[in-house]
């Protein structure tokens, strides 16, 4: 029910929205809980467990009833809390956890069956059998119980992630946090200010008192106008501070379009539904305020009962009486404000129930002393409560209960790094301890501070303290006037008395819970909790944690400080997915590296292949080829007769120069590359300090000091990283200087037979066996650039590579690929690759897997023995040696026409096909159009003593089981004839 | 005489603008990366300064000299010099690589190009801290990136020219997300 | 988390990898036992800790930092070139 002439919205601004359905009116500044309260709706939720009715609790983001789902179809955002989704016209929202409507839930019967679903119930219940677990409990545990549903389908919203930096995080915009960030921000510090709420003020907005004279939230807004006219602080409405994290870093969630209609415009598309922002302040004054806590009493989770508080904000902030009769129970002086400001508006207060007999007298309301409230009735409203006193038990009909049980200081994010509250006995609540988050002042209410006037106060001070370390001064604003009130509460946490006494509201966890866990001996907090659920909703227990564990106290005859407290940890409020990992989703998860040749590649109907973040052309379809197969043994053919063109400018380069070159060489390659000659290229092998093979490649000197290395695509970053660590850690006396020169070269390989005779008809210089002699190198002109050109091979033909500067990549590539069609050859890509280099015996990183030596690989030789090297001494461990460990070998079907797959793992034939008997893995395969049948390579224990022996190969996954022949790996001109040729 | 045509890294992506930010591609230019050898920092700023009129930049500073030639932090002991061609003595006092065709290098310019990169790199960008002529080595979006302050609204960013279209992207998606919220 | 580069200041974590802790290089020709111990045999103090990062998307330095393995807490750092931990550079010399 609206009140005329109170509250802050815009009363000439209606917004329409529907909620279940049913079309309401609100006003311009309504959150969807304020604007259903107004039209008297209080039914709006269906409860986790047993399905009961719940209303509206809280007017914050800590409210554990009122979860909706906001809007249609894909776009439907489950778990929405209404006290927090502000109404936009055309807002739709419905009930969640309830079938077929919230007023007739079916589920409802769950809460017959209450007996049977206490704490634990599913650990106990569902035991045996097992098999029934999956295919029958869980399912229907899962529909009868939980919350929102996804939609189903991809999500289309648009979400962001952000960094802000400033010197001063001021965390809430209450009396504390506006004064914080006036006091530095007049002092010229870079504040950031951040208020989860979609307004500033804190409780300014929801209380009537006053501060220099003039109401609070009058104050509060010329505050804000001030420090929106500073360059110096932002103002981030809607930005929850998440989490808090090492070296001042902080995550947040802002609800960027949350309050705005769905877009229509092309421009608003792009609009940002959330945006998860990491904020790294060097100081920040945590003035989160605190939470009030409900009473567990029986049956006190019926709509119509709120907090004190709640009640409060709802009548002074949006002008909305939550009921016609309310009735207040508390523990503590504050919620007495609740019935002078109802009084005041004219609203009917029944009395005031307060458990302390030295309450206060009411000033128009009757106030019941040394009382509680000990049940309520009414199904889908509250209709009365039963008070108990000295008189005995009374009924009162009331339609709202305004109940405070004490506030709990928001000491949430001083503990994400390991810090513990400390109890305070006068305020019966947990308050922060200094220091726990270098750099962090707390002020206010999240102190415990929770007059307005200390929190102007302490505002002010954390601010100082903050601007004193940042070095700066200023002029302190004069400490406004403000009520000095005592905060006075006597402990109540629980009413006793049968039935169920709600502690968490979200997850259904009552007094009877926490008593059954405590006598079921988890009488740790952290175990009370799991075997409670105590606090593991999306709320994560913040208006329950501090009762249920009070409870815990009692029941185990402790203290609370004996009991200690759960673990507060990040997130303070619960952030989509779609937020932390927003531009991650899709092709956005790794950046794309594209080769110049990319465009032609896809103009010749090439199918990519990904290989680390590159995108490689895999085959060139010509017409009538149907599947890839054919592509593929057409182009290793076109190589091994004519002449091939491939882009490998994906390998890694990198340009070494410095006199000391030659000796960083010696040191990263097993074999010596001080002695090779300028003009030639060597073939290397690196090994990691462990002694296993890190890379290979192939390095060219280019003169006395420059040298040209280049790596395996996929270990580029690592080997660069690698160096670094060589000369930078273990070698900073050599002088030698390098830097990648990947992107900067296009590199092409020219391999087949005709391949002279292509590169002739393109390079300006003569081209012949003693120019370009094999393992050659040297720079070259082609088509007027400059280039490079090295007789080097992948394929076992004849073959150069040659490379330009990147912007003449698609002009070379295409001129290359013209002259090899002219000369019967043209493009192949990775697949002929593949194939090329497997017939010739050359291995990549599918055998450099992390797990091969040097002596694995029969690459023993490549160590030379006159110098040492970085990994040599482990790679002589005598278990890197051993005869029996895997060694590479060639393998082919033992019939010809029989298929073989990577991954498959050989046995000998007569074995059984189990672990124990495993010689070995299959590492690369392919189809041999040369040969006319499979071959691959394996890593087969003992394996070179094995040639010619027979394995069974056995892949699973593929249902392969064939017997091969283990052969030399080399299985194509093993003299290396045409290579030289 | 030159026989091939040349594409630009960022040929037919650019410019784009969006709101009050555009994103083109700078014209190609000569890129040295010039790494001075053990004790030669001073020789190759003298060097520099003689040839070119610029000094071997500063570490995260980058500097004009004539005739639009520049010289920006690339690294630890290292710098780039854009624009001319570099002086071939040079050579005798750090290992220059001709690296020209190795970065896209795009510029971003608009009064919210620092929110836009707010959303791309982990840095500290407020104009008090990261002022013109200022330059950082970073990561933009899991790339390796080279980000200069040219203005005050002005910045120039460099990633590996292979990946020009993921750059593209990512900043264009960032400019959208930044104009849509008005 | 922020690390502080010695070149480039105080710098977000996502541009650093780690590497492990920061210790002298052993002769490469000192034998299987004394590589072992360097590979194998780490240290794993609840506290300070002397260790090795590359601050690989930013200036490529390696550096040496000093962190409380069990607070995170920042507590020093230096170029890793400047932080003693090389061979000695007789000890590797090709035998050419």
């Amino acid at each position: 029910m609206r009140i005329s002439g109170l509250g802050q919205v815009s009363r000439n601004r209606p917004v329409s929205f529907a909620f279940n359905g049913k079309h309401y009116m609100g006003v311009e500044g309504d959150t969807l809980a304020s604007a259903l309260l107004a039209n008297d709706v209080h039914l709006v939720a269906r409860s986790f467990k047993y399905h009961r009715p719940r209303g509206i609790l809280t007017a914050g983001s800590e409210e554990p009833n009122a979860l909706v789902t906001v809007g249609e179809g894909v776009a439907a955002d489950p778990n929405i809390r209404a006290t927090q989704q502000e109404i936009f016209e055309g807002l739709v929202a419905r009930s969640q956890n309830c079938w077929p409507s919230v007023d007739r839930d079916l589920m409802a019967v769950n809460d017959l069956a209450a007996p049977f679903l206490g704490a634990g119930f599913y650990y106990k219940t569902f035991m045996w059998p097992a098999p029934l677990w999956e295919k029958l409990y869980e399912p229907i545990i899962r529909r009868a119980a939980g919350l929102g549903a996804l939609p189903g389908a991809a999500n289309t919203d648009v979400y962001e992630k952000a960094f802000a930096f400033c010197d001063l995080l001021v965390i809430g915009s209450g009396p504390a946090g506006l004064m914080a960030a006036l006091t530095a921000g007049r002092a010229g510090a870079d504040v950031i200010l951040a208020e989860e709420d979609s307004r500033m003020g804190g409780r300014l907005l929801a209380e009537v008192e006053e501060i220099d004279g003039r109401p609070a939230h009058m104050w509060a807004a010329e505050v804000i106008a001030e420090l929106e006219q500073l360059d110096n602080v932002r103002l981030m409405t809607r930005t929850a501070i998440t989490g808090a994290y090492d070296q001042g870093t902080f995550s947040a969630l802002e609800r960027v379009s949350h309050h705005l209609p769905p877009s229509q415009s092309l421009k608003t598309a792009h609009r940002p539904r959330e945006c998860f922002w990491r904020i790294v302040a060097k100081a920040s004054v945590l003035a989160a305020g605190a939470i009030e806590r409900p009473i567990a009493f029986c049956n006190n989770d019926r709509p119509g009962i709120m907090t004190a508080g709640a009640v409060r904000a709802y009548l002074n902030r949006w002008g909305v009486a939550p009921g016609e009769r309310i009735t207040v129970f508390a523990n503590n002086d504050d919620a007495h404000r609740t019935a002078q400001d109802l009084v005041a508006a004219g609203v009917q207060v029944t009395a005031v129930v307060d458990s302390r007999h030295d309450a206060p007298d009411g000033d128009g309301f009757p106030v019941i002393k040394g009382a509680v409230v000990c049940d309520t009735a009414g199904r889908r409203r509250l209709e009365s409560v039963t008070v108990r006193s000295v008189r005995g038990e009374e009924k009162i009909q009331t339609d709202c209960l305004a109940m405070s049980g004490g506030w709990n200081p928001s000491v949430h994010l001083t503990c994400h790094m390991n810090g513990r509250p400390r109890w305070n006995r006068e305020l019966a609540a947990f308050v922060p301890v200094d220091g726990v988050v270098p750099g962090m002042e707390v002020a206010g209410a999240a102190n415990g501070a929770f007059s307005t006037s200390a929190a102007l106060r302490e505002g002010a001070a954390a601010a100082r303290a903050a601007l004193a370390d940042l070095g700066l001064k200023g002029q302190v604003p004069p400490l406004p006037v403000a009520s000095e009130e005592v905060y006075r509460i006597s402990p109540l946490w629980a009413v006793p008395g049968k039935g169920r006494a709600w502690l968490d509201f979200q997850n259904d966890v009552t007094v009877k819970d926490v008593n059954q866990a405590a006598q079921e001996n988890f009488r740790s907090v952290e175990h009370m909790k799991r075997y409670t659920t105590q606090g593991m909703a999306t709320d994560q227990g913040k208006n329950s944690n501090v009762a249920a564990l009070a409870v815990l106290a009692d029941a185990t005859g402790r203290s609370i400080p004996e009991t200690g407290v759960t673990t507060f940890r990040a997130p303070f409020v619960p952030t989509s997915i779609a937020a932390m990992g927003a531009g991650a989703e899709d092709q956005g998860f790794k950046p794309r590296r594209y080769l110049t040749t990319h465009a032609a590649g896809l103009e010749q109907g090439a199918s990519n292949v990904e290989v680390g973040l590159w995108y490689r052309a895999s085959y060139f379809p010509k017409q009538g080829e149907t599947n890839w197969r054919q592509s593929c043994d057409r182009e290793v053919m076109m190589v091994r007769n004519a002449v091939g063109v491939c882009d490998v400018s994906t390998l890694g380069k990198i340009d070494i120069k410095g006199r000391d070159a030659a000796r960083l060489l010696d040191l990263v390659y097993t074999n010596m590359f001080s002695t090779l000659k300028i003009g030639r290229v060597r073939y290397g092998l690196m090994l990691r300090e462990d002694g296993f093979v890190m890379d290979d490649g192939t390095t060219a000197r280019l003169g006395e000091d420059h040298y040209v290395m280049t790596t395996t695509t996929a270990a580029a970053g690592q080997v660069m990283a690698h160096l670094e660590f060589l000369i930078q850690v273990v070698r900073p006396d050599l002088d030698v200087r390098f830097t990648s020169v990947t992107d900067h070269w296009a590199q092409f390989a020219i391999a087949g037979p005709k391949a002279r005779a292509l590169v002739d008809a393109l390079v300006e210089e003569t081209v012949d066996g003693d120019s370009w002699p094999f393992m050659g190198c040297g720079e070259i002109t082609v088509k007027g650039v400059r280039g490079r050109l090295f007789r080097i091979s992948f394929s076992g033909e004849h073959a150069y590579e040659i490379a330009v500067p990147a912007r003449y990549g698609d002009a070379l590539y295409r001129a290359l690929v013209a002259q090899a069609e002219s000369l019967g050859g043209g493009a192949y890509g990775m697949e002929a690759l593949n194939v090329l280099r497997i017939e010739k015996g050359f291995i990549t990183h599918a055998e450099i897997n992390g797990t091969v030596t040097a002596f694995d690989l029969g690459m023993q030789g490549l160590i030379s023995k006159k110098k040492s090297c970085w990994g040599k001494a482990l790679s002589e461990r005598a278990g890197l040696m051993d005869e029996d460990r895997m060694q590479l070998v060639g393998l082919k079907p033992a019939e010809t026409a029989q298929d073989i797959s990577a991954g498959a793992h050989l046995f000998d034939p007569d074995a059984t096909v189990e672990r124990v008997n495993d010689l070995g893995y299959v590492t690369s395969v392919g189809f041999s159009p040369t040969l006319g049948h499979m071959i691959g390579f394996a890593m087969v224990s003992a394996g070179a003593d094995r040639m010619g022996d027979t394995v069974r190969l056995v892949d699973h996954t593929r249902g392969i089981d064939t017997l091969c022949e283990i052969v030399n790996p080399v299985f194509f001109d093993p003299e290396g004839g045409r290579v030289r040729g | 005489m030159v026989d091939l045509s040349a594409k630009s890294p960022c040929d037919g992506m650019l410019p784009v603008s969006v709101g009050s930010c555009s994103l083109s591609e700078e014209p190609p230019m000569r890129l040295t990366l010039i790494a001075p050898y053990a004790g030669q920092e001073g020789a190759v700023s003298a060097a520099m300064e003689a040839a070119h009129g610029l000094a071997f930049p500063a570490p995260n500073r980058s500097s004009f000299g004539p005739e639009g030639a520049r010289a920006v932090w690339f690294g630890r002991g290292q710098a780039l010099l854009m624009g001319p061609e570099a002086s071939p003595g040079l050579a005798e006092h750090a290992a220059l690589t001709d690296i020209s065709d190795g970065w896209a290098v795009v510029r971003l310019e608009g009064e919210r190009a620092e929110d836009v990169l707010a959303r791309l790199v982990p840095l500290d960008l407020r104009p008090q801290v990261f002022e013109p002529g200022h330059t950082a080595r970073t990561e933009l979006r899991h790339m390796m990136a080279s980000l200069t302050r040219v203005s005050a609204k002005s910045f120039q960013i460099m990633v590996f020219r292979s990946f020009a279209q993921t750059l593209v992207h990512d900043v264009k998606t960032a400019m959208e997300a930044v104009a849509a919220r008005g | 988390m922020r690390i502080t580069c010695p070149i480039c200041g105080e710098r977000d974590r996502r541009e650093f990898t780690y590497r492990g802790a920061a210790l002298k290089t052993p002769a490469l020709e000192a034998g299987i036992e004394a590589w072992h111990a360097q590979v194998h045999l780490r240290g794993n103090p609840a506290g300070p800790l002397a260790e090795l990062w590359h601050h690989e998307m930013g200036c490529g330095a390696w550096v040496q930092v000093t962190r409380n393995t069990a607070t995170h807490e920042m507590l020093g750092s230096v170029l890793a070139e400047d932080a003693g931990l090389a061979v000695s550079a007789s000890e590797t010399e090709v035998e050419t």
